[in-house]
């Protein structure tokens, strides 16, 4: 089967690898350069688990074929922390029991991430729709959306 | 509010310090989660990692007239198809390993599929796309049969078989009957001194756990001729165990690890995925995928079954219930996984947190051509909880009183009498429903809120009153003829325990050898005899038996000596030893007992330990037999037996037997 190279950055690095034609991002991200922080949950769009950032906006890796992201920007959840130091989402998360087998965490932390930077005071509501998209089966949804607005919070005091 | 704390378990070695309560505390595994870098079986990577995928059955009940594959063989990137032959030993029961059940479904459906998405082929290929697409290009000639999907219907003599190990559609309990009966009291009496009578049918449907994480495993060969094995499951040493057996290899070759669920509620013990992968992995040489998509996790993943009851209840004019029965149908699906021990744990729950005197139950494992049922968070319990909640919202109506102050009128308090034979120790729920109340600022009448689970229990409260049994049910009857599913129905000749009968023991599994048992002295609050001998004592059949070897009933074969455990009576799992065989009472009058888990009281009644019926010829011990010589002492495996700890198997590895032991 034909292959396409592809050149792209994972969480600032300089990936390239040969993908093959109609391969998804998901699996490209997972088995081909073994960044495992994107979860397939349902592979047809409709859990959030795989949940990553593509030039900055939103997208569903099971549903983007990898071919498309030449030359983007790719962000995982694995590129969250600064090196030892983590995001103040994964602070909040970890304090606030927001993540219970783990398994939608990495992708509601893209999720909420991508909020705070277009919205760093959101409402509950807006945290609510923002995560609207990624199915969590264990802990129930308020423990989630407390972390976000805690983190939300403590971003805002730190930049003031 | 001052929290009194009841301990009859370590009672010196506890404090009441409890300084962790009310503290937030960190999960000591959620930094991996928010960094992305747990990992669940799917993260481990492999080279040359192929993929399997299932070919299954479209159609609720069809057997199999031809499978063409050559199309799927053809293709390029298909390494191999697994076919039922490729399964060493292509039958089990999930429960096997703790003796419970006899085998009845295969790994790989060979003849006739009995539900929806039973696999009847695998394939192995290069990805997973081409995994997909063979099976998509496998051609099955089916022949279409007709189903039953309702758990009545499947009970009529005209039923289509379902399972073909269990040709009534019900598991068999105790080898007697077809279903689990409970029986304290007499509920026909209770029902006559009623003011009310009140009746309520409820039906659960089935509910699938829907984990994050779909079932899965990943097999790889390691060097030193073993198999690892990366699995999704919740049951390790379970799915370890059944792939053992499945795949008849010792187990010590296989290197099991989980740990990291995606999510299970239940959903992940089936242990479906890993003999699957393993085998994959053994027949290719190479690491094999096995994970079920998201469409399979619905349609082919074992849901909580479903559920249908009926309780009949008899209510004094003051709201004490009386008298409360119950007919209970559990959706097995086509096999039984887990659904006949999910009834023995329901049955010992009813009638739930209530103290009523006259309390009978008949509860049926129902097969039908649905998903096979498994666990799922409380299954066995959740399910008849929500009918008897609303059953006792159907009386508080029907008696006109407060439904929080009857379910406090009726609620067990310590010392009381469980209907399964049973003290009620460390009851809450008079406080629960008091605290309920007060936040949900609904006012109580006067004596509700004075009552205490720790006064008025007991006493007369605590005594095992006369019951009253039939016979209605025994295996195969209802080939025969419909029979009245509910208890103590009208027409069936009825039997009677005295009063003071208490069941038997609640015993862990008997030990394999004699060195192994327990000392009584040592078991401490898990038997009767830890107790001070009070005047409970004479009524009370020791749960385990003082004396080796207890008195026999004649004319039954018996094991060798040697091989009597020292249990009298054999785990709750397996009480049809506890049970004298009908008609075997001496003289006249009742048999002795008639209900499952219930031994006569020491004294002249016939002695406790007796095969199942028609098993007098049968050479196959219920217990293992301690060495008396080299291998072949170990009793040959017999299909018609359950599978048991001891007996040599194939399929079962010597380490899972207890042969290693010696």
């Amino acid at each position: 089967m034909p292959k396409t190279p592809v050149t792209f950055t994972l969480n600032g690095a300089e990936t390239a690898l040969f993908v093959e034609q109609g391969a998804n991002l998901l699996d490209v991200l997972r088995r081909g350069v073994g960044e495992l922080s994107a979860k397939q949950g349902c592979a047809q769009g409709g859990c959030g688990a795989c949940t990553v950032r593509i030039d900055g906006a939103l997208h569903l890796a099971c549903l983007t074929l990898a071919e498309t992201v030449e030359g983007a920007a790719v962000e995982t959840a694995a590129g969250l922390a600064d090196g030892p130091t983590l995001h103040p989402l994964q602070t909040a998360f970890m304090e606030g029991f927001a993540a219970q087998c783990g398994y939608c965490t990495p992708g509601m932390l893209m999720a909420a991430s991508t909020l705070l930077e277009d919205t760093p005071n959101p409402t509950r509501d807006e945290v609510i729709e923002a995560i609207s998209g990624n199915l969590c089966r264990c802990t129930g949804y308020a423990p989630i959306v407390d972390a976000i607005l805690e983190a939300a919070s403590h971003m805002r005091r730190g930049a003031a | 509010m001052s929290i009194e704390f009841r301990k009859d378990l370590f009672a010196e070695e506890r404090d009441d310090r409890l300084n962790e309560i009310g503290q937030p505390r960190i999960r000591q595994d959620i930094l991996g989660h928010v960094t992305g870098r747990t990992r669940y079986y799917d993260d481990h990577l492999f080279d040359g990692l192929l993929h399997m995928r299932c070919v299954r059955s479209p159609h609720h009940n069809a057997r199999i007239r031809s499978i063409d594959t050559s199309a799927a063989e053809r293709m390029a990137g298909v390494v191999r198809l697994v076919r039922p032959r490729d399964v060493p030993h292509n039958i089990n029961t999930l429960l096997s390993l703790i003796g419970f059940g006899r085998d009845d479904e295969p790994l790989l459906q060979p003849e006739r599929c009995a539900y929806k998405g039973e696999p009847i082929l695998a394939i192995i290929a290069e990805t997973e796309r081409t995994a997909r697409e063979a099976c998509d290009a496998v051609r099955v000639d089916w022949e279409v049969l007709p189903h039953v999907l309702d758990v009545e219907a499947a009970l009529l003599p005209e039923a289509p078989v379902v399972n073909p190990e269990y040709p009534n559609n019900t598991f068999d309990y105790h080898d007697r009957y077809d279903h689990q009966k409970l029986r304290f009291g007499d509920i026909d009496a209770g029902f006559a001194a009623a003011d009310h009578i009140v009746e309520g049918e409820y039906q659960m449907s089935p509910i699938e756990q829907a984990p994050m994480e779909t079932c899965g495993a990943i097999a790889a060969p390691e060097t030193n001729d073993r198999f690892v094995c990366h699995t999704a499951t919740q049951a390790l040493f379970f799915s370890l165990g059944t792939t053992a057996k499945l795949l008849d290899m010792a187990s010590s070759r296989l290197h099991f690890i989980g740990g990291t669920v995606g999510g299970g509620f239940g959903g992940k013990v089936d242990s479906l995925t890993e003999p699957m992968a393993v085998l994959g992995a053994r027949l290719t040489g190479r690491p094999v995928k096995f994970a079920w998509d998201r469409p399979e996790e619905m349609q082919v993943g074992a849901p909580r079954g479903a559920e249908r009851w009926r309780i009949k209840d008899g209510v004094a004019a003051d709201g004490r219930i009386l008298a409360r029965s119950f007919t209970g149908f559990f959706d097995a699906g086509a096999y039984t996984r887990l659904s006949s021990y999910a009834i023995v744990k329901c049955v010992g729950h009813l009638p739930g947190p209530y103290t009523i005197p006259n309390v009978a139950a008949n509860v049926y494992c129902v097969y039908t051509n649905r998903t096979p049922a498994t666990a799922m968070r409380g299954f066995g319990i959740t399910g008849v909880d929500f009918a008897i909640e609303c059953q006792m919202d159907r009386v508080a109506r029907a008696v006109g009183i407060d439904p929080i102050a009857l379910r406090i009128l009726n609620a067990y308090r310590d010392g009381d009498m469980k209907a399964h034979r049973r003290e009620a120790k460390n009851t809450a729920l008079i406080e629960c429903a008091q605290v309920a109340a007060a936040k949900a600022g609904w006012t109580l009448p006067a004596e509700a809120l004075a009552a205490s689970s720790l006064r008025d229990g007991g006493v007369a409260r605590a005594e095992i009153p006369r019951t009253v049994t039939d016979q209605a049910g025994r295996i195969g009857e209802r080939r025969r003829a419909v029979q009245p599913p509910e208890p103590l129905a009208p027409g069936v000749p009825r039997g009677e325990i005295p009063a003071g009968t208490r069941g038997s023991a609640v015993v862990a599994a008997a030990p394999q050898r004699s060195d192994m048992a327990l000392d009584p002295t040592r078991i401490g609050h898990r038997t009767a005899l830890s107790q001070p001998a009070g005047p409970r004592a004479p009524a009370a059949a020791p749960p385990v038996s003082p004396s080796p070897t207890p008195p026999r009933a004649p004319s039954v074969a018996s094991p060798p000596p040697a091989a009597q455990p020292l249990y009298s009576t054999p785990p709750t799992f397996d009480p049809v030893t506890s049970q004298p065989s009908l008609g075997s009472a001496p003289g006249g009058g009742p048999p002795a007992s008639h209900v499952p888990g219930i031994t006569p009281p020491t004294g002249p009644q016939p002695k406790v330990t007796v095969p199942p019926t028609g098993a007098a010829g049968s050479s196959a011990p219920r217990h293992p037999e301690p060495p008396a010589g080299p291998a072949p002492t170990t009793p040959p495996h017999r299909s018609s037996e359950p599978f048991q700890r001891g007996v040599r198997r194939p399929g079962v590895s010597r380490f899972l037997s207890g042969a290693r032991r010696r």
